[in-house]
């Protein structure tokens, strides 16, 4: 080919340009963005002149109008009265509660599961095995129906709650639990929280330079604790438990007083944790077994307690290849919370993105701030993530 | 290789891009079918029979449009959607025409673009609630937790009945009416609202319909109509004569039966004459023929026909015509004349 194409000088740039590994790449690269940009552009154009044609144009100014729906979970102040700004903020609250939990419980139950899974008792390996093989292999939105179904119809009505012992009701409407009031002495026991938790900032490094000096050894962890946690519960118990706490009390249709978790939020949380559990199981599991068995050999070897090879030599190893695929799981659960819609759980896409679009008819302004939340959220959660990886990376010395 | 790829993947999209613009009538008739906007499913509104066939007091306005432009009632494409989405297909293109439980709103005509059609039936927000619970008044609600679809005249409605009597109540969102029943019928919540007509539909699909009842509060106007999206103001005027016709119909007593008879031959009154088009040519007004109302009406029936056989007193559904009675019989339903 190159013989024939050497007679032609024309055809000979070209071809000598292409048969280069390197321009041909750039040419590519170019010819691609070129046609992603060229495809945008056309959809971008495209949707402004059906637009046009309808009279409709872009604007944000209905963000400041009142939204005049209302909304079941709010954290912060809402009423029918707010904007459509304030309607987002709550969508984005209860968004970022559902993946917060949900990243919380996935992960406890992950960890567990992925231990369990590497447990020599063969019931519960094996229990453990198609939990996550069941779970990992049904669509997530099932498992949401499910529960969410299992709570509506198997939970009773209010007025026949299951009492747990005269302070929480368990209903089909909601987990109905005592709210707690906060007395000005409860601050005491608060700044002795915060000093707990200075005291063991500084306490570690204490304790490791003494280690490192003398050799001497520090049970940090638990001395820790009774500062974090001990003290200011003493200091509770102290001060006459300085919390008083707003029992529900049916009135009417439903509870009142106290605070409500409502059956679409535990059935979301649940679902999502689940699921998500089943493959940081798989993560967890692969991650501890790529530690070479050797290592917790050469450790016991050494007289080093199996708990402490565990936390000193095979957990710092296992996580720096963990974490990587972790953070792709927690970027899934906090997008799969959009299928909150599917049980009106009210999360950015309930609101911004279903009833203020809908009510309003701005599409385009509205799914825009749905995917740049969405974006947002997913850059925070990777940023974290890589912040962490970094720190926990082997440092050669 | 590459390039003529991407080439041909740009004419294809341009080819399909150029859509939701003037010439609905002329899409429609090169498509040779008319996307209709419906329900999800709301029996006696619009729903698929045992057969798989929609049916229902809108499916037939969709009906009577396809027989005035197509020819044939038949050679209509339902389009599901819940009360979120059935703006955004419409708008979009995906839809020709929306018959959909929709309410005429002043914003959803000047700000969501939509033209709507001469009303179809007047109806009114009430509340469905099991007689046990012994409530006679909406009134006595607070505190209920009540079920309302998302993205309709509804939630405002109730956001401002509760707001305005002080009362405070749990809202839980849901999607179709098909879900509304689900989680009223495991007493998700205490009580289910929407447009009356929607509810008498909703009871009918209960277990027992007999242990709900309909509280007598109607909270709002609904005036429920078809739509079309701004912009192609012929295929406006022929969705909206087309609506006027049936309910002409009724008044001059032309039905399914005997349209054929009187669109024979013109007869003695003028205005059988010009609905039928034995005499002048309305038709062409709207860029259809002389008999684009004889075949609306031969599909489906004139206003009493259509509303008798889907929503009737004889049907489960058991509406009375109520506001719906034509003007002539102290209702309100009241078309434009056709001259
Ligand atoms: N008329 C109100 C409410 C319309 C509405 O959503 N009605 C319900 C009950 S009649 C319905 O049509 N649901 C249909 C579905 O579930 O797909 C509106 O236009 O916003």
């Amino acid at each position: 080919m190159s013989e024939t194409t050497l007679s032609q000088p024309q055809r000979n740039i070209v071809s000598r340009l292409w048969n280069d590994k390197e321009t041909r790449s750039i040419i590519i690269q170019i010819i691609a963005f070129a046609a992603i940009f060229a495809l945008f552009f056309y959809m971008v154009r495209n949707a402004v002149i059906n637009l046009e044609a309808i009279g409709k144009d872009i604007s944000f100014d209905f963000l400041w109008q009142p939204a005049s729906y209302d909304i079941s979970q709010s954290l912060v102040e809402y009423t029918s009265r707010s904007s459509h700004f304030t309607a987002m903020i709550v969508g984005i609250i209860n968004t970022l509660l559902i993946a917060v939990f949900g990243i919380l419980l996935s992960t406890v139950l992950g960890f567990l599961l992925g231990v369990l899974r590497l447990s020599k008792n063969w019931v519960t390996n094996k229990l453990a095995y198609v939990y996550i093989e069941y779970t990992r292999n049904v669509p997530v939105l099932l498992h949401i129906l499910l529960i969410h179904g299992l709570i509506v119809h198997a939970l009773p009505l209010p007025k026949n709650a299951i009492n747990v012992s005269d302070a929480a009701f368990l209903t089909n409407r909601g987990f109905f639990l005592p709210s707690p009031e906060i007395q000005p002495l409860f601050w005491f026991v608060l700044a002795l929280f915060v000093m707990g938790i200075i005291f063991s900032i500084w306490f570690r490094s204490y304790a490791k330079r003494v280690q490192d000096e003398t050799g001497k050894y520090y049970p940090v962890f638990w001395i820790s604790l009774s500062a974090i946690m001990g003290f200011p519960l003493i200091m509770y118990f102290l001060l006459g438990s300085p919390i008083d706490w707003q029992i529900p009390e049916l009135k009417g249709f439903n509870y009142k007083g106290g605070m409500v978790i409502r059956p679409e939020f535990i059935a979301l949380w649940i679902a999502l944790s689940c699921y998500t559990a089943a493959f940081i199981g798989e993560i967890v599991r692969s991650g501890i077994t790529a530690v070479s068995w050797g290592q917790t050999e050469a450790a016991s070897a050494l007289g080093v307690s199996r708990g402490r090879t565990l936390s000193l030599v095979v957990i710092p190893q296992a996580l720096r290849i963990i974490i990587p695929p972790l953070t792709s799981q927690y970027l899934n659960i906090t997008k799969n919370s959009s299928l909150a819609i599917a049980i009106g759980y009210m999360d950015i896409v309930a609101t911004i993105g279903g009833i203020s679009l809908n009510q309003t008819g701005r599409e385009m302004e509205c799914m825009t701030i749905v995917l740049l939340l969405y974006l947002t959220f997913s850059l925070l959660i990777s940023a974290f993530m890589n912040w962490y990886n970094k720190r926990i990376k082997l440092t050669e010395r | 290789m590459r390039v003529t790829q991407f080439a041909a993947l740009g004419a294809a999209l341009s080819l399909t891009a150029m859509t939701a613009q003037a010439g609905t009538l002329e899409d429609v008739q090169a498509r040779g079918e008319l996307n209709c906007v419906v329900t999800t499913g709301v029996a006696g509104f619009a729903a698929p029979d045992e057969n798989g066939k929609w049916t229902g007091f809108d499916v037939d306005f969709c009906r009577a449009v396809a027989a005035a432009v197509l020819g044939d009632g038949e050679k209509v494409k339902f389009v599901p959607t819940t009360g979120k989405t059935r703006f955004t297909v419409l708008n979009s293109g995906e839809g020709d025409i929306l018959f959909r439980n929709t309410t005429e709103t002043m914003s959803r005509d000047a700000d969501l673009k939509l033209t709507f059609l001469p009303v179809n039936y007047y109806d009114g927000q009430g509340f469905l609630i099991r007689k046990e619970l012994g409530i006679n008044s909406a009134k006595d609600l607070d505190g209920a937790s009540i079920c309302i679809q998302t993205g309709t005249t509804t939630e405002l409605n109730l956001a401002d009945f509760f707001r305005v009597n002080g009362m405070s109540y749990e809202p839980v969102a849901i999607e179709t009416n098909e879900e509304g029943i689900t989680n009223y019928s495991a007493n998700r919540c205490d009580v289910y609202t929407t447009d009356a007509s929607g509810l008498a539909s909703t009871r009918a699909a209960l277990d027992d319909p007999s242990a709900h009842i309909i509280l007598p509060e109607i909270i709002s106007k609904e005036p429920l109509g078809g739509a079309v999206r701004h912009g192609d103001d012929q295929w406006a005027d022929i969705s909206k004569w087309v609506v006027n016709a049936i309910i002409i119909a009724e008044e001059l007593g032309v039905t399914a039966a005997n349209v054929a008879e009187h669109a024979a031959a013109a007869g003695d009154n003028p205005s059988i004459n010009r609905l039928l088009g034995t005499e002048g040519d309305m038709g062409a007004m709207i860029g259809l023929d002389k008999d684009w109302a004889a075949r609306a009406i031969s599909a489906v029936g004139n206003y009493a026909e259509s509303f008798d056989r889907n929503i009737g007193p004889d049907t489960p559904i058991g509406l009375a015509r109520g506001l719906n009675a034509s003007w002539k019989d102290g209702g309100i339903l009241y078309a434009a004349p056709i001259r």
